[in-house]
């Protein structure tokens, strides 16, 4: 076994790499970016070290810096993880040659594998199903169009190195061909710097599964059962489950044993995974082989007992498989979902930023939560913005599924928008629900499914009530904690009035509804009233304390409630029963934009020489713009666009004197 | 340390029957402050709001501390004195939290007469800055006035004590390090215009509040300019042109939100350099005041029954217990703070008298707050006592209560008659802040003294000239004195004159007192020198 392993990765794969191998008693070094310095695989290596800046082709793309490490640090292996540099040929090339191993399969076989069209050739080759469709070298536009045809529409326009649904189109007709393909292509050459394109019949409902073999280097070759990845959502894989549900024993066989032969194929070693199409016909067609550790490879754990890693690692030490075929079992179902900080409301767009606070689900037998980013730490835009998978097992596929949305449930994300509300409606969508899942079925859930930010209910409301008022009470307690008279009734929070009850105020805000809550204290509890857009109602007796953390325990109305509210700022996040809801506490002093700002003053500030004129009449400028610069008194007075407006006239050009207060010119808001 | 106990018997009839009286009074109380917090009434309210401007008791809430206690003065300032109602006097005072620091909010109710200046709102407003000046407190003007009140101009404006007056304490106050804000949220006319004005810092509500020496149709009459309120006085004027205001703020909220800024910069720091521990509920519960203090002043109850459930722990270290009993004295903590009580248990005689100036000394020396609780029918009378000096041990006391320099606070718990009120420092004595029980009377003797006094003398001139006066002339003759005692005598009447700081409840008397002695310690407390005790 090796002495050192260099993980050249980051986030959930680097620690997931490390757990193993650090129960193995392999020391292990982690690979950091300036964007990861805090980052939780860095703190958990027992050596951390920087390759470079944030973006990922001068950090963890870079070859060259990764190598680098591993010679600093002395490593003998260097684990790829996934997506970096995983599927790199050459750099498994240069691992080599710099006298490590790198953990996964032989270059030639990730060579044979990298290129699709000759991939699908060699798969033909060794009677594994492949879809029908063209992989050949002419890429004339007339070629392409003539073996679509043969084929028959509809059809997939593929990029040839392609990979995340890059380059890709599904093409209906005839018609829609010669643009498909001119777009595809000007895609591919983006993504991948090249533009060759491969077309494939387009299977209808197709369901993504997809086999988990392993290989050793002394000719054993086996599978760990197949996995469904059929939720996707625009070629990316949102939840996994194993083993896919539906499967008759004899097809699952049939897959199995075609995987195995596929591996065979390229003389495979280490992990890897066969990616078939599956009609509704129980006829599978091979798709594609990725040579590394997938990202779903959890779920094929939990239900075989199995530790991939510790499998890779022993290949890749040249040690024999640790299990036979005959001894391998499916026992169970689990599932995995992806927790990305992005917001399925804007088209899922990355939302990065800082995370305040991040809490699952507790860990146990049933529960698996593989998380590679902390609270206080930044998601960036420079790398995947995944926050941690969310992986279950239980004894059948419904009870895993009801422990998904119990795991879910608990997900708590404070800072960067999550797609945690959009999963919990995929899990509890009926086609999911009923074994049906496909890779369309994304496209057809409806757009409530795709909210993130629900309005606040009643309890929801009182809560974040609560913390403030509590948030308030300790801002008193601290404040008299310092004062040189704490026991002053001054101190006091219980809103005291001479001859006559009294309550406080706070004006809680969802989007453009808000609510004025009036919390009168009597008898160590508080009465609550509400009025406004967003809700109306009362709670006659709420109490609560915060314990560790954000926990927040209330008594509302008789009813004891458990929740989590997380207060940043003026943010409030409050998540109840697997709900989250956001407020923002409206504070008087932030009132938007600056006060008394003159729309219209563009008289001159001093008398002085007009420098320079940038502003041009009739034109439109944005707020921040220089329209004319003064000089005066040895100084270059800008005056600036207030707002985004229009110019409707210059008064002056450059050299001319002007005095104190004319207008310099006319200027009209929009 | 001694702890009281307590003969109090909570079930027994006197005390139920106590109860009652005293609920009774307070639910009166109660029910009158209601009526007067609804200020101008529900036109003038409504007119108000809707003009997007807060209520004033609603400013004062979002000024201060949320959750924060406010210690409104003299609720009952006006009532019943003019025609008109002016509820609350037209102005509301107190002393507030604001940013940490004890400040004292002085807020017009332009729902009452426009804000305009009665008599009493000058009196109520120039009080407040007694208190801030006498206990160095910021002061916070929220401003909405008309100015002076016309047609009560002689009243209001000439002497010293008159509108002038509110600048002179601005500018003393200011020269002494006591900070003036003022937030300008409505009107600001004439003599108002100087509380911005002569403010260290202001702010002005845009669209809202206005600042003018003249209004405009004093300066269309004067010199025929016709121009608007807010070209006149506006906020636009006052923030970028006159500079008489310092902020500019889009409503009453985000004004208030910005005083509070100001006051957080204040850099002040509240030192106590006297020893204070940590407070203590009494051992008995408030609400038995009720039962312990009959609204019969003619019945006598034990004074430490009071104290019991006034002070920390029921803790109370009596001072010459046994000598001079009906002035009960001795030290005590009320959350907290050390104080001495001087308590009437009686009459006072020479004894009492002497015993009540000792201690005060010793207060004095040691800089101990005093808290006089006065329930007194006044000083003995007769030969004897006039021989045995009674006069000049009673200035004995009152030259103690003048000249000591601790602050002094005074809670009228019964009555309060004659030389009585003055050697346990009433009004004309400088406590930092005076209130009275429901149930109190406050008189220079009681009704029925007095109207025997008269018919005393009357009888005897008509006797001496040979007439006669039957029991039923003389009956006559007395209930009008009767009444006019009664009334006068009455809190609400004392309170609407500002003869004290306000009526409370009597369960509410150790907040008060905390409060008050807590605010009172933002000024040092000075050396005492006392006058000349004549022996």
């Amino acid at each position: 076994m090796f002495n050192k392993l260099l993980i050249a990765n980051r986030g959930e794969i680097a620690c997931r790499v490390m757990r193993t191998a650090k129960r193995m008693g392999v020391s292990t070094v982690a690979v950091f970016s300036d964007a990861d310095r805090d980052a939780p695989h860095g703190l958990m290596a027992d050596e951390a070290i920087r390759i470079g800046p944030a973006p990922a082709v001068e950090s963890y793309l870079h070859v060259d810096a990764v190598l680098g490490a591993a010679a600093q640090a002395g490593a003998d292996a260097i684990h790829p993880g996934y997506g970096f540099l995983s599927e790199n040929a050459d750099f498994a090339e240069a691992v080599a040659e710099a006298g490590m191993t790198f953990v996964g399969p032989p270059v030639d076989a990730i060579r044979a594998m990298g290129g699709k069209d000759h991939a699908k050739a060699l798969m033909e080759g060794a009677g594994v199903p492949v879809v029908p469709g063209y992989y050949g070298a002419d890429q004339d536009d007339k070629t392409l169009r003539a073996e679509a045809d043969k084929i028959g529409y509809p059809v997939l326009l593929k990029a040839a190195m392609g990979g995340g649904g890059k380059g890709m189109r599904a093409v209906t007709s005839a018609g829609e061909m010669s643009e498909a393909i001119a777009s595809a292509r000007r895609e591919a050459e983006a993504a991948f710097g090249d533009g060759r394109m491969l077309v494939e019949k387009l299977i209808d409902k197709p369901r993504h599964v997809e086999v988990q073999v392993f290989a050793d280097g002394r000719g054993n070759c086996v599978h760990l059962f197949e996995r469904d990845c059929s939720l996707q959502r625009r070629h990316q894989k949102v939840i996994e489950e194993a083993p896919a549900p539906g499967l008759s024993d004899g097809l699952r066989a049939k897959m199995g044993a075609a995987a195995v032969a596929a591996a065979r194929a390229v003389d495979y070693q280490n992990a890897g995974t066969i990616e078939f199409l599956l009609d509704t016909d129980e006829r599978f067609y091979f798709m594609e082989m990725n040579t590394r550790l997938q990202v779903e490879h959890p779920v094929t754990e939990l239900i075989t007992g199995q530790d991939l890693v510790e499998w890779q690692l022993r290949v890749a030490a040249g040690e024999p498989l640790p299990c036979t075929q005959e001894l391998l079992v499916s026992r169970g179902h689990a599932m995995e979902a992806r927790l990305y900080a992005e917001d399925p409301a804007k088209g899922f767009l990355p939302s990065p930023g800082r995370i305040h606070h991040l809490a699952f689900a507790k860990e146990d037998q049933h529960i698996r939560i593989d998380a590679g980013v902390a609270a206080g730490q930044d998601v960036t835009a420079h790398y995947d913005p995944m926050i941690a998978k969310v992986i279950v097992w239980d004894k059948d596929r419904d009870a895993a599924r009801r422990k998904l949305l119990e795991a879910l449930g608990c997900v708590e994300v404070v800072g960067p928008t999550v797609n945690r509300d959009f999963l919990l409606a995929l899990v509890e969508n009926e086609d999911f629900r009923d074994g049906t899942p496909d890779t369309g079925l994304i496209d057809r859930m409806p757009d409530a499914d795709f909210v993130t930010d629900h309005a606040p209910d009643r309890t929801a409301v009182v809560l974040a009530a609560l913390r403030i008022l509590l948030m308030r009470q300790d801002a008193a307690r601290n404040r008299a904690e310092r004062s040189s008279d704490q026991g002053s009734p001054w101190h006091q929070t219980t809103c005291w009035r001479l001859n006559d009850e009294a309550h406080q105020d706070l004006i809680l805000r969802h989007g453009v509804a808000e609510v004025t809550v009036s919390a009168s204290p009597a008898h160590g509890v508080y009465a609550l009233t509400w009025a406004g857009s967003l809700d109306e109602g009362s709670a006659p007796s709420v109490s609560g304390q915060l314990i560790s953390g954000h926990g927040l325990e209330a008594e509302i109305d008789g009813r004891y409630v458990s929740a989590c509210v997380v207060l940043v700022g003026n943010e409030i996040s409050v998540f109840n029963a697997g709900h989250e809801s956001r407020l923002s506490l409206a504070d008087p002093a932030d009132t938007g934009d600056e006060i008394g700002r003159d729309a219209a003053a563009f008289g001159a500030p001093m008398p002085g020489k007009v420098v320079a004129v940038n502003a041009v009449a009739g034109e439109k400028v944005s707020t921040g713009d220089t329209l004319v610069v003064l000089e005066a008194m040895k100084m270059e007075h800008a005056i600036k666009a207030p707002v985004d407006g229009t110019v409707v006239a210059v008064h002056y050009s450059v050299g001319d004197q002007v005095e104190e207060g004319v207008d310099l010119v006319e200027f009209e808001e929009d | 340390m001694s702890i009281l106990k307590s003969t109090a018997q909570p079930t027994s009839a006197e005390f139920r029957a106590n109860t009652d009286a005293m609920q009774g009074v307070i639910d009166e109380l109660h029910a009158t402050v209601s009526t007067i917090k609804q200020g101008g009434g529900e036109a003038a309210r409504t007119k108000h709001t809707g003009r997007g401007k807060m209520l004033p008791r609603e400013r004062i809430r979002r000024l201060l501390d949320p959750g924060s206690p406010f210690l409104e003065f003299s609720q009952l300032a006006g009532h019943e004195m003019y025609d008109d109602p002016v509820p609350a006097g037209g102005i509301i005072t107190g002393i507030g939290r604001v940013s940490g620091n004890e400040v004292v909010v002085v807020a017009n109710d332009a729902t009452v007469k426009g804000g305009t200046y009665y008599p009493i709102t000058v009196k109520k407003h120039l009080r407040a800055q007694e208190v801030a000046e006498q206990n160095r407190l910021p002061c916070i003007y929220l401003v909405d006035s008309g100015g002076a009140f016309l047609p009560a101009q002689d009243d209001v404006f000439p002497a010293r004590d008159h509108f002038g007056r509110i600048f002179y304490n601005q500018a003393r106050m200011s020269s002494l390090g006591i900070p003036q804000i003022a937030v300008v949220m409505g009107s600001c006319t004439a003599g108002g215009a100087y509380v911005p004005a002569m403010s260290d810092e202001s702010i002005i509500v845009e669209k809202q509040g206005t600042i003018f020496l003249g209004g405009p149709p004093l300066v269309k009459a004067a010199t025929g300019e016709i121009v608007s309120s807010e070209d006149l006085g506006g906020a636009e004027v006052h923030s970028k042109v006159s500079g008489v205001t310092d902020h500019m703020a889009r409503d009453d909220d985000h004004a208030l939100a910005t005083a509070r800024r100001i006051v957080g910069n204040l850099n002040r720091v509240k030192s106590i350099d006297i020893d204070v521990r940590d407070p203590q509920e009494p051992l008995f519960p408030a609400e038995e005041l009720y039962g312990v203090v009959p609204t019969d002043l003619k019945k006598p109850f034990d004074v430490r029954e009071v104290i019991a459930r006034t002070v920390d722990g029921s803790n109370f270290d009596e001072f010459k217990q046994n000598y001079g009993t009906t002035l009960v004295c001795g030290f005590a903590r009320i959350f907290g703070y050390p104080v001495g009580i001087v308590a009437n248990n009686g009459i006072l005689f020479s004894e009492s008298a002497l015993k009540g100036a000792h201690f005060i000394e010793l207060c004095g020396q040691r800089r101990i707050p005093l808290v006089f609780l006065q329930n007194i029918a006044g000083f003995m009378v007769g030969s004897k006592y006039e021989s045995g000096g009674i006069a000049k041990d009673g200035a004995k006391m009152v030259t103690a209560v003048a000249t000591v320099n601790v602050p002094k606070f005074t809670m009228i718990i019964g009555g309060s008659f004659g030389a009585g009120n003055y050697s346990m420092c009433g009004r004309a004595y400088s406590p930092r802040f005076m209130w009275m029980w429901p149930n109190a009377r406050i008189s220079v003797m009681g009704g029925e003294q007095a109207a025997s006094v008269l018919s005393t003398v009357k009888r005897d001139n008509i006797e001496a000239k040979g007439g006669a006066w039957s029991d039923d002339e003389e009956a006559a003759f007395k209930q009008p004195i009767l009444d006019q005692y009664e009334h006068q005598g009455h809190p609400y009447y004392a309170s609407a004159r500002l003869w004290d700081d306000g009526i409370i409840d009597p369960k509410d008397t150790r907040m008060v007192l905390g409060l008050a002695i807590s605010a009172s310690l933002n000024a040092p407390i000075e050396e005492t020198k006392f006058g000349v005790f004549r022996m």
